[in-house]
């Protein structure tokens, strides 16, 4: 099971090429340091993570300009369109780089290295002016494919894991964990895929197992993780149609932001995300952009693509109607990392030991969790759920007429204790009468009066006694019940 | 958060404790307030430590909310069963003592001395913490704070509604606790929150001098 035979173009120095600066020697930085540069400037000396004065040191008249990803989102737009004249199927892995599935378009063009060819020269007819020509790769999973179209290669279908091993192990992007194989003497992919699987799971984590499957030439992830979820497609109306990158930016915010949620809700992360844009002249474009499962960077993938289709030379006529985000490819929530003595996950799992133990001694139903429900009295507004049912998700909790304000009582009698009230005195459970020195309410409700059986008319009443305690009575009729106490 | 030995309390009831934060392998107890028993875990609470709830079927968990506890980490058995004896209140303790940061608890009537003695010794050796909710637990813990008065404002004849409550707070215990400490406590402050009752008259007076 060998990952998806994978096409990737990487165009070379990105930033630099989107910025129009090929030519002279130029670097593009972010943060104070350089994060590309011409081919003119590297051949002065200029490398990524330079600062600018170490930078302009080596190379005298270099063009400096700062980093602008949306700007190099845009102008890889019409890159993305000729690679989507072989397969729809299109994969924005980040500007610069796009990848597709070879398998249909390879038939059909007569192979890998005949489809290679063809986008390559399609792709260098669509690059900026002056810009490097791109270079294209094909391999198993889009990891390998990468690599190999840094080095221009079609790598056979099976042997992308002797392709990967002499690389180190930095290539894999997990800087902390790099660091970690290296001191340990892992220097190279090759060695760490001659590891046991579960050896390296059991040390390093997910995030080691993962690298582990790079390093053998699979996919990132199994296959049966890749399970569509429940829908949870998010969309929105654009009413009046925007037709500025700033409107449809905003809406596409709140967009991403709810999938975030559902996705969180859900336990998932979704790692490839389908953007959509219904246009007003019904016009529809879709574009694929992969994710690291982070909300923000979703939000500012969508955003670039609008810009980038917002800003084409032959871009829909009118505004967006439609936004849509359709989370793709999704997986299981690592959560936080684990530290290495353990750590989060080691204390969950030892806390669900422990209430496996109680349920099985005492009942399913014993071991219980609050959660946050509508609802008028104390009571109502937790519900709670036996442990390790997975509570259904709870429509958001609003605003609830005839409420009891905060603070809340921190006791909340699980049976009412029936009380006597008389001439401004309270006797609770048949006990000795105390004097109310003070009294606020009625919170009045009048619950269920569509039906006869549950129909309820209560009043609520906050009432502290001389001895200085707060309770909560409930009024049913002429009964009085202490629902709740302040203690 | 198993490595420290320290779990921190809210930093208005720091100085209730003389380590001014929960000792792991600890026993507190808490008598005449639910509300303070909450506030009591609610610091280690937000900030990942899981805790427990024993033998409370009446705790209100929405004001357990308020007062920063994390529900989501704060799972319960409201009721156990007999007070010795598998599944009893003892054994569900000392099984949750085992996994928990902390436990909150309301001993049973009649618990005997050898069962706590027993579970103080099983919370030390777990570095668990274990607060006692209430009467009835017959060994002296090392910290035992007591609500000695509770005053209630907001509230008049017919209006209003319970808005805040000065607490006065008495803190002894066993060693470097038993020093007695008095702390006066919005709890909860009419804005929310719990905060030290800072006395008016001196407050105004100190600002005159400055």
């Amino acid at each position: 099971m060998s990952g998806v035979r994978t096409l990737v173009v990487w165009c070379p120095d990105w930033p630099v090429a989107a910025a129009g600066l090929c030519s002279p020697p130029a670097a593009v930085l972010a943060g104070g340091r350089v994060v590309a540069c011409s081919a003119v400037a590297r051949a002065e000396g200029v490398a990524r993570g330079l600062r600018r004065r170490q930078a302009e040191a080596r190379c005298p008249g270099l063009v400096v300009v700062d980093h602008d990803p949306a700007a190099d989102a845009r102008a890889f737009e019409p890159v993305v369109v000729v690679v989507e004249s072989f397969t729809p199927e299109v994969e924005i892995v980040r500007p610069g780089v796009c990848a597709v599935a070879t398998r249909g378009p390879s038939r059909y063009f007569g192979g890998d290295d005949a489809l290679a060819t063809r986008v390559a020269m399609a792709v260098d007819s669509a690059l900026p002016k002056g810009a490097p020509a791109c270079r294209v790769g094909v391999a198993d999973g889009p990891f390998a494919a990468e690599r190999a179209a840094r080095q221009g290669l079609v790598v056979p279908a099976g042997s992308s894991a002797a392709f990967l091993a002499g690389f180190p192990v930095a290539t894999l992007g997990d800087d902390e964990l790099a660091d970690l194989l290296v001191r340990l003497g892992i220097r190279t992919l090759g060695q760490l895929a001659s590891l046991p699987a579960p050896s390296v799971l059991a040390r390093f984590g997910p995030a080691g197992g993962a690298a582990h499957r790079l390093a053998r030439g699979l996919d990132e992830r199994p296959l049966a993780s890749r399970i569509p979820p429940v829908d949870l497609t998010v969309a929105a109306e654009l009413d009046p149609p925007a037709d500025r990158v700033e409107t449809a930016a905003f809406v596409a915010k709140g967009l991403a932001d709810r999938l975030h949620d559902a996705l969180i809700a859900q336990g998932l992360t979704a790692t490839r995300v389908l953007v959509e844009a219904e246009w007003e002249h019904g016009d529809r474009l879709g574009r694929r952009w992969r994710l690291d499962g982070n909300g923000g960077r979703m939000a500012e993938r969508v955003r670039w693509q609008l810009d980038g289709w917002m800003s084409a030379a032959n871009r829909p006529s009118g505004g967006i109607t439609l936004l849509r985000l359709v989370p793709e490819e999704v997986r299981p929530d690592d959560g936080r990392q684990l530290g290495f003595w353990g750590g989060d996950r080691a204390a969950a799992e030892r806390v669900a030991r422990a209430l496996a133990r109680v349920q099985g001694m005492l009942g399913p139903d014993a071991v219980v969790i609050a959660v946050p429900a509508g609802g008028r009295s104390p009571a109502e507004q937790v519900r709670l759920v036996p442990w390790g049912e997975r509570p259904a998700v709870d429509a958001p909790v609003r605003p609830w007429p005839g409420r009891i304000p905060a603070p809340s009582p921190a006791t909340v009698h699980s049976v009412p204790i029936p009380a006597e009230v008389v001439d401004a005195r309270l006797s609770v459970a048949g006990g000795a009468w105390s004097a109310v020195a003070a009294w606020a309410g009625p919170w009045p409700v009048d619950e269920h009066w569509w039906d006869d059986a549950a129909h309820r008319r209560r009043a609520r009443w906050q009432v502290i006694t001389a001895e200085g305690t707060a309770h909560l009575l409930s009024q049913l009729d002429d009964r009085w019940e202490v629902e709740a106490t302040y203690d | 958060m198993a490595g420290e030995r320290l779990l921190p309390v809210l930093p208005v009831l720091e100085p209730l404790f003389p380590a001014r934060a929960l000792r792991r392998g600890s026993v507190v107890s808490v008598a005449g307030s639910t509300s303070l028993a909450l506030s009591v875990l609610a610091a280690a609470s937000a900030q990942g430590s899981w805790c427990a709830g024993v033998g409370l079927p009446s705790l209100g968990l929405a004001a357990a909310a308020e007062l920063g506890v994390a529900l989501e980490r704060f799972p319960l058995v409201p009721s156990p069963g007999r007070a010795s004896g598998a599944g009893g209140w003892g054994w569900v303790v000392a099984a949750l003592i085992d996994a928990f940061d902390v436990v909150l608890a309301r001993p049973p009537a009649h618990l005997k001395g050898p069962d706590a003695r027993r579970l103080t010794a099983r919370a030390r050796e777990r570095g668990a913490v274990l607060v006692l909710s209430g009467a009835g637990w017959p060994e002296p813990a090392e910290v035992q704070l007591t609500v000695a008065s509770a005053v209630w404002e907001g509230v008049g004849q017919g209006h209003g509604r319970l808005r805040g409550r000065r607490v006065e707070v008495a803190a002894g215990g066993r060693g470097a606790a038993a020093r007695e400490r008095r702390l006066s406590l919005w709890l909860p402050h009419p804005d929310g929150g719990i905060r030290e009752v800072v006395d008016e008259r001196r407050a105004h007076a100190r600002r005159v001098v400055s």
